[in-house]
């Protein structure tokens, strides 16, 4: 029993910093940005599929692949927000229509996938996949220590990076106070842009690892949902440390479910856990 | 529309369709004219939170599932005439609408369609693990006793219009009344309507509640209709974009938006499935969502209003 | 001050955070009474407001109107209690018309149920009195600023208030702008509405107030008639500096 629960927590844990990657762009683009990308989860889908694409064509380890097609999607980023920028965000109707936006693209983005994959699960195998360090009783897999690795060190250096250049201030000032930030010289719309970007770039990263630790096919996007926004509005929303310590909340919570309750519950969790929070205590952990 | 021009408009539909019912013998149409009318019902529901009140709701599927899986339910229980079932799946949907409403509706209009969307999966979730109905093998129900009809299609498909019908009279007489008003109000600026004594919380709750009934309602004959019902067919992803994108076409500030996007988008996918594939079904509508939303956002009717009022020049 | 008290607020405290916008504020308004409320930025007036509108809560404190303790009431129903506000930046509902716009509050501010004739034909002598009445049927898109600040304040009107809040009603209009509003406003005081003048424009508080309450740093620093509240040396530095 309690090797069970030792092994579902370490896993939990594991997993949970991998969410916490997962989530680090919303916690920019909705935390930050007050921008509601629901498609998030489904760019990770298509940072999955192509790190999947250049592992099959070429051999390039997914991670790898995962860093060098970062600058592609910051790109796709970018024009994503000019197009919402231009269409919503000018015309101060974001809540309706720019949700509906991207959803469509959430829908676009797993549909093309679909139609350009196949609905089949796809898997990636890496010299590591099916190591294993042994703990005492613990297990713990390297394509889930090695993905843990990866998460923190991206958490890490974006929260460094925020802090310490003047973009990253920029980017925290226009989370607070837009005229303040144009004082400072600071063009409002594009540091938003370079933000937003910023998060469409770290789902190429978190795509790669997401393959890494397990098999996907387009529709996964959609459990994703649920656990991106349950973990970033369990953060805090901008807070990254709060991101992290809700994705490891969450990994954990969704671990031991499926250990003890089965696999069929996982989901849920983390979906549950979204609306206490929201109907409880909307400002998070270590929200404002 | 005037309102005596409304109602014999309706009453004419369903003159039309009973008269097809004896006219047509071909049951394609039948089975296609379901999922079309579903569909008209749908939008409609949708249509009272999203496009009148300014909540968009993405958990549609999650609402219709409910009130298709609650007829499951009290079919195995007492098996009760249609009128029962459709009654209660629109209550239990409701019902949920009401709660999640009343958990959300005080924050952020982002926070009830995020809660929506969970609330669709957790659903999902309680559904497959749930042996009762069926779980995530399904479950049979029997086809209906087709009354004056000489088929069960034919009956269903009368059933949808009527629903139907009651949802476009539902939607245009909210829309013209006071309640209607007061939406408008909460959708246009919700803090200047609290400020101008609009109970804003009771009237989203009013909406969620009477677009989860409809949905609800549409759902329950569902079952009927597939006889094998499965949990990723009820809560197929097809139900929540189509009923976020049918009204975005079609226009959401008039009743009348979403009936045209059920009717073009509705028939065009019935006649695409035979065609193409229903991904890239599915693909195309999504395609046509964001295409409408970014250059056309006042859906047909609004652009119908534009030549309409250039040519007066 | 006039007569009995419409509002009082008592020992009202604010915070966001560790921000104290609001610290112990207490003052009194007279049925009828004109007053200016007056602060350089971030004094915390708005959030006054907004506190006494029910869009904020605060930490301590109580907020009476007309003798009873609104503390619980959402603004919905403080608006139906009788008291009414601007916005600094017009709020309009965009997808009405002007006189769309006015039986809003018409409708669900009023007491009881009313025919949709009576509540249009009030809403248009509520234009005209304003000077909106050729702007009925057009769009809040359509109007120039002053029309727009006009048409705020006619809805605010339209909810039947015993009390106004006009919040920077003028901010940003010409001369005779602020006079058109100005009388606007001295007619509403002589129907009896108390009303709190939030402004930047001195000439015009000046006129308009029988009272000014002067806000620094969420405390108030002065209140008394307007000569007074002129040669104040606290209310000079508080804009000044030292």
């Amino acid at each position: 029993m309690l090797d069970l629960l030792a092994n579902a927590v370490v896993s939990g844990l594991l997993l949970g910093g991998f969410y916490a990657a997962v989530t680090v762009g919303l916690s920019i683009s909705f935390g930050m940005l007050d921008i509601v990308n629901i498609a998030h989860p489904a760019f990770v889908l298509l940072g999955s599929f192509i790190a999947y694409g250049a592992n099959a064509a070429w051999g390039l380890d997914p991670i790898i692949a995962g860093i060098v097609f970062a600058p592609l999607f910051f790109l796709l980023g970018t024009g994503i927000h000019r197009v919402y920028d231009a269409s919503f965000a000018r015309r101060g109707e974001e809540s309706l229509r720019g949700l509906a936006f991207f959803f469509g693209v959430l829908f676009i983005t797993e549909v093309a996938l679909v139609l350009a994959f196949g609905a089949d699960y796809r898997l990636v195998e890496t010299p590591y996949s099916s190591t294993s360090l042994a703990l005492g009783f613990v297990g713990v897999p390297l394509r889930l220590l090695v993905p843990f690795l990866v998460s923190l060190a991206m958490i890490t250096g974006i929260q460094f990076a925020l802090d310490h250049s003047f973009l990253g201030r920029a980017i925290k000032a226009v989370a607070q106070d837009r005229l303040a930030l144009r004082l400072m010289a600071a063009d409002p719309v594009r540091v938003k842009e370079i933000a937003f970007a910023l998060s469409i770039a770290t789902t190429s990263v978190a795509g790669a690892l997401l393959i890494v630790i397990a098999p996907v096919e387009p529709s996964l996007g959609r459990d994703y949902i649920g656990r991106v926004f349950a973990i970033c509005v369990l953060g805090g929303m901008g807070s990254l440390q709060g991101t992290l310590l809700a994705g490891l909340i969450i990994g954990v919570a969704e671990s031991v479910t499926a250990t003890f309750y089965g696999p069929s519950w996982s989901p849920a969790v983390a979906f549950g856990v979204l609306l206490l929070v929201l109907a409880v205590r909307p400002a998070g952990l270590l929200g404002r | 529309m005037r309102a005596t021009g409304f109602w014999l408009a309706l009453g004419a539909v369903l003159l039309a369709a009973l008269a097809m019912t004896e006219l047509v013998a071909n049951q394609y149409y039948y089975f296609a004219g379901y999922v079309v009318l579903q569909y008209v019902v749908l939008a409609t529901a949708w249509n009272i939170l999203g496009g009148y009140t300014g909540y968009v709701n993405f958990g549609s599927a999650g609402f219709f599932a409910l009130g298709a899986y609650s007829a499951v339910a009290l079919t195995k229980l007492s098996a009760p005439p249609l009128p029962v079932l459709i009654l209660a799946g629109g209550v239990v949907s409701g019902l949920v609408g009401l709660a999640t409403g009343y958990l959300t509706l005080r924050l952020r209009g982002v926070f009830f369609a995020i809660a929506t969307l969970a609330l669709s999966v957790v659903l999902h979730t309680l559904i497959i693990n749930w042996d009762f109905v069926g779980g995530s093998r399904g479950a049979y129900t029997m086809r209906p006793p087709p009354l004056v009809f000489d088929s069960y299609v034919k009956l269903l498909f009368v059933t949808m219009l009527l629903l139907a019908l009651v949802a476009v009279g539902a939607a245009r007489f909210i829309e013209r009344s006071w309640i209607g008003r007061g939406l408008a109000a909460i959708r246009d600026n919700e803090q200047a309507a609290a400020c101008s004594g609009v109970p804003t919380l009771r009237l989203k709750l009013f909406a969620t509640t009477t677009s989860g009934f409809l949905m609800g309602a549409a759902g329950a004959p569902f079952p009927l209709y597939v006889t094998y019902l499965d949990p990723s067919s009820a809560f197929s992803l097809a139900y929540a974009v189509n009923s976020i994108a049918m009204p975005l076409i079609g226009g959401t500030t008039s009743w009348i938006g979403p009936v045209i996007g059920a009717l073009l988008l509705g028939t065009a996918q019935q006649v695409a499935t035979v065609t193409i594939s229903s991904a890239a079904n599915l693909l195309i509508v999504g395609l046509l969502l964001v295409g409408f939303v970014i250059l056309a956002p006042e859906g047909i009717v609004g652009l119908w209003r534009k030549l309409a009022g250039g040519r007066r020049q | 001050m006039s007569g009995a008290p419409i509002l009082e607020i008592l020992s009202l405290t604010k915070r966001f955070g560790g921000f104290v916008a609001l610290d112990a504020i207490s003052l009194t308004i007279g049925e009828g009474e004109r007053v200016g409320l007056i602060g350089p930025n971030g004094s915390g007036k708005s959030t006054l407001v907004n506190c006494i509108a029910g869009v904020l809560r605060p930490e301590s404190g109580r907020i009476r109107f007309a003798g009873g303790d609104i503390g619980a009431l959402a603004p919905f129903q403080r608006t139906r209690a009788g008291i009414a506000r601007s916005f600094q930046i017009p709020q309009p509902f965009a997808s009405m018309s002007v006189i769309e716009n006015l039986c809003i509050p018409l409708e669900y501010a009023g007491a009881g149920w009313r025919k949709r004739g009576h509540i249009l034909a009030e809403a248009h002598d509520i234009l005209a009195t304003g000077g909106l009445a050729a702007k009925a049927a057009a769009l809040p898109a359509e109007l120039t600023q002053i029309e727009l600040r006009k048409l705020e304040l006619a809805r605010a009107v339209a909810a039947r208030p015993r009390l106004l809040i006009a919040d920077e009603a003028m901010a940003g209009l010409s001369g005779a702008e602020v006079d058109e509003v100005l009388d606007l406003l001295f007619a509403l005081s002589a129907r009896g509405i108390a009303i709190i003048m939030i402004e930047h424009i001195m000439h015009a508080v000046m006129r308009f107030s029988q009272r000014i309450i002067v806000l620094d740093a969420g405390r108030k620093i002065a209140e008394g008639l307007p000569d007074e509240i002129v040669h104040d040396p606290e209310v000079e530095r508080a804009y000044l500096g030292e």
